[in-house]
């Protein structure tokens, strides 16, 4: 019963999640977080279309691992990004980050 | 009625609403709380979840990759980080928005973005092909792939996490003072 669309539906209500998460919180770092949960929102569908679409060639399954690994290099610069704005303005707060605005 | 809708329920459906569920939940909880550790513990059993997701259809690879990768590495990272930039007040560290459109705004947005999408999803015909055989080893196809035809982006992957991790060191160490 439970079948290919159920994925997708899951799918959409974690990108849902994600992007409520990115609009209406200020920390940094919690914008990283809802940006991640997204991500995995996708690789959901990559995981679900390479077994009920694509019939297991496993093309999918691969296209998801290059998510990770780019979401994992992701995170890793932007918490460096994160940092060192931190260190700028002493808080963690999107709201004070506007040094590029003049 | 009931009956045969009981009747029609697998184990496996019950697993998958029950996994389902769980991961809907931490994903909001990650997104509600206001103390932001809470939220990382949302956030790494949320992943847990989503792992579980993965191995209900078949791709227990991505579902190790998935436990490994976002809930052991992302999350330690993303902790560590938060323990350096922690602020005095712990309990409102992840804070709303303080402009109430803001929050407006956004129910309204990811509710219509995900109304949308579900409905696009309900009403497509989607052509599903023939479910693969459980006896092919999904980890074996996967190599295959990725050393055969594509292991220039297998490379070319390798390469980006290599720049990344120079660039935030690079990044996170900073500018030197005397110089």
């Amino acid at each position: 019963m439970i079948g290919f669309q159920h994925y997708l539906l899951l799918a959409a209500l974690l990108f849902g999640i994600g992007l409520l998460g990115i609009v209406f919180k200020r920390n940094a770092v919690a914008l990283l977080m809802s940006v991640e949960l997204i991500l995995n929102a996708v690789n959901i569908n990559l995981v679900a279309i390479n077994k009920y679409v694509l019939g297991g060639s496993g093309l999918g399954q691969l296209f998801a691992l290059f998510v990770i690994v780019v979401a994992a290099a992701e995170v890793a610069v932007g918490l460096a990004l994160i940092i060192n704005i931190y260190r700028l303005k002493k808080s963690s707060d999107v709201d004070d980050f506007n040094i590029l605005k003049w | 009625m009931m009956r045969e809708i009981l009747a029609s329920v697998s184990i496996f459906d019950i697993v998958f609403v029950a996994i389902a569920g769980f991961t809907l939940l931490c994903a909001l909880a990650m997104i509600l709380f206001n103390n932001i550790v809470h939220s990382m513990v949302a956030m790494i059993f949320c992943f847990l979840g989503i792992a579980g997701v993965y191995f209900t259809m078949d791709a227990g690879f991505i579902g190790m990759v998935q436990i490994m990768v976002y809930a052991g590495a992302i999350s330690v990272i993303l902790i560590f980080a938060f323990m350096v930039l922690m602020s005095r007040d712990p309990a409102r560290s992840n804070r709303y928005s303080p402009r109430k459109g803001s929050i407006l705004a956004g129910f309204f947005a990811s509710g219509i973005i995900a109304a949308m999408l579900g409905y696009a999803i309900i009403a497509t015909e989607f052509p599903v092909s023939g479910l693969p055989d459980a006896e092919v080893n999904q980890m074996e196809v996967i190599a295959d792939l990725m050393l055969g035809s594509y292991v220039i982006p297998f490379e070319a992957a390798a390469i980006l996490l290599l720049v990344a991790v120079i660039g935030a060191i690079l990044l996170a160490k900073g500018v030197e003072k005397d110089r």
